[in-house]
């Protein structure tokens, strides 16, 4: 399925007498479009910590954002486009798919569960982190698994792909919770801070994101038990083979290169603007695995390997 | 527009495994509809009797109606809805903020009573229009017939003025239905809340939200139909 508007767009561009590099002109898609207007434009999430957010100097940052940048160099190269713009523009969960298909944003540098549902709508650069649902209580509340949660109140955010799955579980397993659902990950963890819940589920590293940003991190604690295994990537357009066979190739170098375990090591193990909390999350082994051998598979079983 | 159309996607087993995503969204309407005819029937009785004090004599009843108006009509809806859902069981005894938290459908209850409140500031100002626009003349002229003041607003004010105010009260339904929405940030999986998790799941974004609109729309012509019926049989005759 390729975009009828595009070949319109080219002879617009060609007639306006646009002087076009002789590599430019077999571009297509994203590539064509970022060579002709000398920008890209990422779309990024204003609380996505620490994968995508706003510091205090209003700078949109984060482990999503440096990977994104460091494709941006590769697109530099592989375009001659030195002095290529980078606009970055605020995402939410619920419009990123429209900004995505109508050309609004390039890039999604966030924290995007890739699944195969999804992959119908967009296409995913080669997995950049892995994330597992599970459990997180006060430690007073003695709840360790998933089976202590019996006829409790659980929370979860809305619209996420943990809802999905706890919905699902608590189906599968009887265990009859009330689960209720938050806005946002802030408000869900306030529904357990108040004790609107006797747990959360979420995505481990924003639970850890959690409990070192809160007023008492000593008073929780996480599930051992992984719910789930998701990959998280980096959205683009899809049947955009050009464009994102240019980001795959970029992404892989990073991984390969030693900066890699520095930028991951800046994000995850270090203190981040804007309060200088530190998430101590050493890199998960399925994370290790998946950057040793790069995949963009939607399915999880695909990240079962290792446990 | 590099968009994957798929109007099939309602038909589709949704997430939970049990309902199709035309399930979940008709789940969200049947809280949507709960949340707004609860608001409703609270606003109503509520705006009837603030806008009855208001329509008093006297400075105090006036104060005090003005003073409830004006709380309720001048802080935006999503704050108060975040009052009433965070901030108030704070406030209150240890033991009675846990039992207001573990309340079943806390998030329901909230949302009604917030959005019952909110209305009913609204219906208060409409009712005391009407009552007003027809207290000049037939004040007087109840009272000339010996009516006590109870009686002349229960015989005469209220049935005539409350008919005069029916069309802008069918607005006020209106909002309501559609502010019924707003109760997605505490919790609440009502209509507009349900077409967000189909778009979140599926990444069918427009076909998601085209199907919540349609079904606004209905809900509302139903409603303004209904109301017109109610119109129609309450008109006076010859006018005000």
């Amino acid at each position: 399925m390729k975009p009828l508007r595009l070949p319109v767009i080219l002879a617009c561009a060609a007639f306006a007498g646009l002087a076009f590099q002789a590599s430019a002109q077999e571009l297509t898609g994203t590539l064509a479009k970022i060579k002709r207007t000398n920008t890209i434009t990422l779309g990024v999430r204003d609380g996505s910590v620490p994968f995508s957010y706003l510091d205090d100097k209003q700078h949109y940052i984060g482990y999503s954002v440096d990977l994104c940048m460091r494709v941006v160099d590769g697109l530099k190269k592989q375009l001659a486009l030195p002095n290529l713009k980078v606009a970055m523009n605020p995402v939410t969960s619920a419009n990123r798919i429209p900004l995505m298909a109508n050309g609004t944003i390039d890039l999604e540098c966030g924290s995007t569960t890739n699944n195969l549902e999804r992959q119908q709508q967009a296409a995913f650069a080669p997995t950049m982190f892995i994330i597992s649902a599970r459990l997180m209580s006060k430690k007073s509340s003695g709840i360790i698994s998933l089976a202590d949660m019996k006829g409790k109140t659980l929370v979860v955010t809305a619209g996420t792909t943990t809802q999905k799955l706890m919905t699902m579980l608590n189906q599968e397993r009887g265990l009859g919770m009330n689960i209720v659902v938050a806005k946002d990950h802030p408000e869900s963890f306030l529904m357990l801070e108040t004790g609107r819940a006797a747990a959360e589920a979420n995505d481990d590293i924003l639970l850890a994101a959690q409990i070192a940003g809160s007023k008492n991190p000593g008073d929780y604690q996480t599930s051992p038990e992984a719910l789930s295994v998701e990959p998280y990537g980096i959205m683009m357009r899809r049947g955009d083979p050009a464009f994102k066979q240019a980001v795959d190739t970029a992404l892989k170098r990073v991984y390969r290169s030693e900066e890699f375990e520095k930028i991951y090591a800046r994000w995850f193990l270090q203190p981040i603007p804007p309060r200088g909390i530190n998430l101590h999350f050493p890199m998960p082994a399925a994370l290790r695995a998946v950057i040793a051998n790069p995949t963009d598979s939607g399915d999880p079983a695909a990240y079962r390997t290792i446990k | 527009m590099n968009y994957h159309w798929n109007w099939g996607i309602f038909f589709q087993l949704s997430p939970d495994g049990v309902h199709t995503y035309l399930g979940t969204l008709l789940a969200g309407l049947g809280w949507t509809v709960a949340t707004a005819l609860s608001a409703w029937l609270m606003a109503l009785a509520l705006g009837i009797a603030v806008g009855t004090v208001r329509s008093l004599p006297g400075a105090w009843p006036q104060r005090l109606a003005s003073g409830y108006v004006e709380l309720f009509r001048n802080i935006p809806l999503l704050v108060q809805m975040f009052l009433w859902f965070f901030v108030l069981p704070e406030l209150l005894p240890v033991a009675a903020g846990d039992a207001l938290k573990a309340l079943p459908n806390a998030s329901f209850l909230t949302a009604t009573i917030c959005l019952g409140f909110f209305t009913s500031a609204r219906v208060a100002v409409q009712v005391a229009a009407g009552i007003d626009a027809v207290a000049a003349c037939h004040k007087l002229a109840a009272r000339a017939l010996g009516m006590r003041l109870s009686q002349v607003y229960r015989f005469v004010l209220l049935p005539l003025g409350l008919r005069i105010v029916l069309p802008p009260l069918t607005s006020e339904f209106l909002n309501v239905i559609k502010n019924s929405s707003v109760a997605l940030t505490i919790g609440l999986m009502e209509l507009t809340a349900s077409a967000r998790a189909v778009q979140e799941f599926s990444f069918q974004v427009f076909e998601a939200f085209t199907a919540a609109t349609v079904i606004y729309l209905l809900v509302n012509l139903a409603t303004v139909t209904l109301m017109r019926v109610i119109e129609r049989r309450t008109a006076l005759v010859g006018g005000a």
